[in-house]
C-alpha cells in the first residue's frame, strides 16, 4: 500500500520523462534492492540520552517499524525525515509510549531512557511522560486560559505548593517559549484565542513547564506560516541548550536548520543517520540522496 | 456558442426545475408539519382555557351553631363535623323562599358545590368569632352550573340542569350574585370526583417526585456507563455486544418496563405500589439508553488531540477523563439527560403498570407517597364521564405542554451557552 502511495505521488517540478524515470527508480528500489540490514552511517553516540535498539512496532499484523536502532545523545536535536508513512511519527511516539493508546499497537525491542527501560512492566507510564514531554503536529491547547493550560502539568504533577511557585514556573515557561511577551497581560485569557504559532508555543510552554527531560515534536510546524515557523525553529535551538529534543518533519531546510543530526526512515527502516551536514552534502545511500535531492517524498 | 454549452444549458433548466420542486417539497413538508401544531395548540386551548375559571355564586351565610352542631369552633372535632351542607341550604331557602317541595329543594341545593362546606369550616377554623354572625360569601358552584354559566345560548339548552336550576342561576346571573374567579382549586387540590374541586397539584407533585428519582438514577449510572464504555472498557465481542444491547434497549416499547417494574421492583422487591418511587425507577430503565446513547456521542464528540496533549502531559487516563474529557461532554450530556427526562415526563404506559393510575385525593409529600403523574392524570379525567373533566385534561395537557417546552427550551440553551469551540 506505501509503495502505491508513493508511486501517485512523484516529485514535484519535474517534467514528464523525468518523473517516469523517478518511478522507475523507486519501483525498483522498493522492489529489487533489499533494504540494508545494518543502517549505514552513525547512528550511535558515545553516552546517549535515549538508547533505543532494534524497535519493532506491529498495528495487529502490520509491522510499521523494522529493527531500528539508534541514539539521542544528550542535548541534542535529532531530526527524523522520511516520505509519508515511512514510521518515523510511530518511532517518535513509542519514545513515551503514546503508542499504548491504540489497543493493536505493540512495541518490540529495548528502549531506554539513560537507564530505565521504557516498557518495563513496572514503570509508570504518567512517570515516564512527565520526563518525556511531547508536542503535536496541531496546536492542541486545553479550552482554558493560557495560565491554566501551562498550570495544568505542574499541578497534576504536583511541582508547586503555592500559588507564587506555580506563577513563576507560569512565566519561566512562557518566557522559554518565547510567548511571556505577548500573552502576559492577558494570561487568564483563553488559550483557543491565540493565534496558530501562538498557540504551537503555548504547547511548548505548556509541555517544558513539567521540566522534561527530552522534548518529542511530531511536526510541529505543519500546520504554521513560514513566519510563525521560523519563530519555532528558533525557539527549537534555544531550547537545545537545556533539553533534548527528537523531532519529525517532512521539511528537509527545517531538519538542516534545527538538527545537529538527522536520521531518514524509508518503509519502516532507518536507511541513515549521521550528522545533518553529512546527510544533506554526502549522503552514503541511494534511498536517502534520492530523497533529499527531490526525486521522491 | 460551443456543443457543451448547449448541453449545459440543456441541463440547467431541468436542474433549477428540480431544485424549484425540491424546496416547494421541503416547505410544504414544514407547512404540514405547522399546520398539525397549530391545529393541536387551537384544541387544546380552545377546550382548556375555561378549566383556569370558575365561577362562584354570592349568599349571605349565617353561621348558626345549632344548625351547624358546632358549640366551640376551637374543638377540631366538633369543626370538622359539621353541618355546613345545612347553612348553605337555609342560605339558598332564603334566596329563593318561593322553592318548594322535596324535588325542587334539593335541586336547589344542588347549585352550590360540595366543596363550598369546607371552605366555610376552614374560614371558620380561621375566624372562631364567626359563629353566629351573617356574612355574605361567595362560594363555589357546581360543575353544570359552571358549565352552564360558561356556555352561550345555543349550548345552553344542552345544559345537564333541569328548567328550573336554569331560571335560578340565570336569575343569579342577571342580579350579579355570580362572579368568575381563577381557579384556584386547579392548582391546589388533588384529583376529585367533584370536576370543580378537581386539581393537578397532586399530578404535578407525583411527576416532580417521580422526575427527581427518575435524574438522580439516570443521569449518573448514564454516565458512569457511557465514560466506562468509551474511554475504559476494551473493544471486544462483549462490548459490543453490550452496546447493540444499550441501542435495542431504547427500542423496547414503554409498557414492557411498566411490566418489568411490577412483576420485579413491586413483585420481588416488595416496593408499595402506585408510589413515585417506583414509577421513578420504572422511568430510569426507559431513560438510561437515550442518557447512555448521548452521552457516549458527547465524548466522542471531544477531540482526540485534547486527550493526546492531557497524556502526552502525563496525566493519568482518569485525570484525562476528569479535567479534560468530562467538562468539555457535559453540555451535550446534560442536553441529552434533559431531553430523556423530557420523554419520561410524557410516559403514562409503564406507570400504568405498577398502579400510578390509582384515585387519590391527598397531595403526595413525598417519594413513597402514592400518587400519580400529570399524563395519567390526563388520561383518568379523559376518561370520566363529566363534561366538565374533558376541560379540565385539555388544561392539564397545556400545563404538561408548557413544562415539556420549558425543557427543551433549557436543552437548547444550555447546549448554547456551554458549548465551547476549540
Amino acid at each position: 500500500m506505501e509503495t502505491a502511495q508513493q508511486l501517485d505521488k512523484p516529485a514535484l517540478g519535474t517534467n514528464d520523462a523525468a518523473r517516469d524515470k523517478a518511478i522507475n527508480e523507486q519501483a525498483t528500489m522498493t522492489q529489487d534492492t533489499p533494504y540494508p540490514d545494518q543502517t549505514v552511517g552513525k547512528p550511535f553516540v558515545d553516552d546517549p540520552k535515549m538508547r533505543l535498539r532494534d524497535v519493532e512496532v506491529f498495528y495487529d499484523d502490520n509491522q510499521a517499524i523494522h529493527g531500528v536502532s539508534l541514539d539521542i545523545g544528550k542535548n541534542e536535536v535529532v531530526s527524523l525525515i522520511g516520505p509519508s508513512g515511512c514510521g518515523k511519527s510511530t518511532f517518535l511516539r513509542c519514545l513515551n509510549r503514546m503508542n499504548d493508546t491504540i489497543d493493536i499497537c505493540k512495541v518490540k525491542g529495548s528502549l531506554h531512557l539513560e537507564s530505565q527501560d521504557l516498557y518495563d512492566p513496572k514503570l509508570d507510564v504518567v512517570e515516564l511522560r512527565a520526563r518525556v514531554g511531547m508536542v503535536f503536529q496541531k496546536p492542541n491547547p486545553f479550552p482554558k486560559s493560557i495560565y491554566d493550560n501551562v498550570a495544568y502539568g505542574p499541578r497534576i504533577h504536583g511541582l508547586a505548593n503555592k500559588k507564587y511557585d506555580l506563577d513563576e514556573i507560569v512565566e519561566t515557561s512562557l518566557r522559554k517559549a518565547g510567548l511571556w511577551e505577548e500573552v502576559k497581560d492577558r494570561l487568564h485569557a483563553p488559550g483557543t484565542g491565540l493565534s496558530g504559532g501562538q498557540q504551537q508555543r503555548l504547547c511548548i510552554a505548556r509541555t517544558i513547564a513539567v521540566s522534561p527531560e527530552v522534548v518529542l515534536m511530531d511536526e510541529p510546524c505543519s500546520a504554521l506560516d513560514p513566519i510563525a515557523t521560523a519563530k519555532i525553529e528558533e525557539l527549537i535551538s534555544e531550547l537545545s541548550e537545556s533539553y533534548t529534543i527528537a523531532i519529525v518533519t517532512h521539511s528537509m531546510q527545517q531538519a538542516a536548520r534545527v538538527s545537529h543530526r538527522t536520521a531518514y526512515f524509508h518503509l519502516g527502516r532507518l536507511v541513515e543517520m549521521n550528522d545533518t551536514e553529512t546527510v544533506f552534502t554526502k549522503p552514503e545511500h541511494d534511498l536517502t540522496e534520492a530523497y533529499i535531492t527531490g526525486r521522491f517524498g | 456558442m460551443s456543443e457543451t454549452t448547449e448541453k449545459v444549458r440543456k441541463t440547467l433548466a431541468r436542474r433549477y426545475r428540480a431544485e424549484k420542486r425540491f424546496k416547494a417539497f421541503g416547505i410544504g413538508s414544514i407547512g404540514i408539519g405547522l399546520m398539525a401544531l397549530v391545529l393541536l395548540f387551537t384544541d387544546i386551548i380552545g377546550k382548556g382555557h375555561s378549566a383556569f375559571v370558575e365561577y362562584e355564586i354570592q349568599l349571605p351565610i349565617t353561621f348558626d351553631a345549632e344548625v351547624l352542631d358546632v358549640s366551640d369552633p376551637r374543638d377540631e372535632d366538633e369543626l370538622n363535623y359539621g353541618n355546613y351542607q345545612g347553612v348553605i341550604r337555609d342560605a339558598l331557602a332564603e334566596r329563593f323562599p318561593t322553592v318548594e317541595g322535596r324535588q325542587d329543594t334539593r335541586a336547589l341545593n344542588q347549585l352550590v358545590s360540595t366543596g363550598a362546606g369546607y371552605a366555610l369550616r376552614d374560614m371558620l377554623r380561621e375566624e372562631p368569632t364567626l359563629l353566629g354572625e351573617t356574612r355574605t360569601l361567595w362560594l363555589l358552584a357546581d360543575d353544570d352550573v359552571d358549565l352552564f354559566l360558561k356556555a352561550n345560548e345555543e349550548q345552553r339548552e344542552d345544559s345537564r340542569l333541569n328548567e328550573k336550576q336554569q331560571a335560578w342561576v340565570a336569575e343569579l346571573e342577571t342580579s350579579g350574585e355570580t362572579r368568575m374567579v381563577f381557579n384556584q382549586s386547579l392548582f391546589s387540590y388533588g384529583d376529585s370526583r367533584e370536576p370543580e374541586q378537581a386539581g393537578i397539584l397532586g399530578a404535578i407533585l407525583g411527576s416532580l417526585f417521580t422526575m427527581i428519582v427518575t435524574l438522580v438514577l439516570s443521569f449518573p449510572v448514564g454516565v458512569a456507563a457511557a465514560v466506562y464504555l468509551e474511554e475504559f472498557a476494551p473493544k471486544n465481542k462483549f462490548t459490543d455486544f453490550i452496546e447493540v444491547n444499550i441501542n435495542n434497549l431504547a427500542a423496547v416499547p414503554s409498557i414492557i418496563f411498566g411490566l418489568l417494574g411490577l412483576a420485579v421492583i413491586i413483585g420481588l422487591f416488595g416496593l408499595p405500589r402506585s408510589v413515585p418511587l417506583v414509577g421513578g425507577i420504572v422511568l430510569t430503565l426507559m431513560t438510561l439508553p437515550t442518557v447512555i446513547i448521548s452521552s457516549r456521542a458527547a465524548i466522542k464528540a471531544v477531540p482526540p488531540s485534547i486527550r493526546q496533549a492531557a497524556m502526552g502531559l502525563g496525566a493519568s487516563k482518569m485525570q484525562v477523563v476528569l479535567h479534560h474529557v468530562l467538562p468539555l461532554a457535559l453540555p451535550g450530556m446534560l442536553t441529552g439527560a434533559i431531553i430523556g427526562m423530557a420523554q419520561a415526563l410524557g410516559e403514562t404506559a409503564p406507570l400504568l403498570m405498577i398502579g400510578m393510575v390509582a384515585f387519590i385525593v391527598d397531595l403526595p409529600a413525598g417519594p413513597l407517597d402514592a400518587a400519580t403523574v400529570l399524563p395519567v392524570q390526563i388520561y383518568l379525567w379523559a376518561d370520566s364521564p363529566e363534561q366538565s373533566f374533558e376541560s379540565l385534561a385539555s388544561a392539564a395537557i397545556m400545563v404538561l405542554l408548557a413544562f415539556l417546552i420549558t425543557m427543551n427550551t433549557l436543552a437548547v440553551i444550555l447546549r448554547k451557552r456551554l458549548e465551547r469551540r476549540w
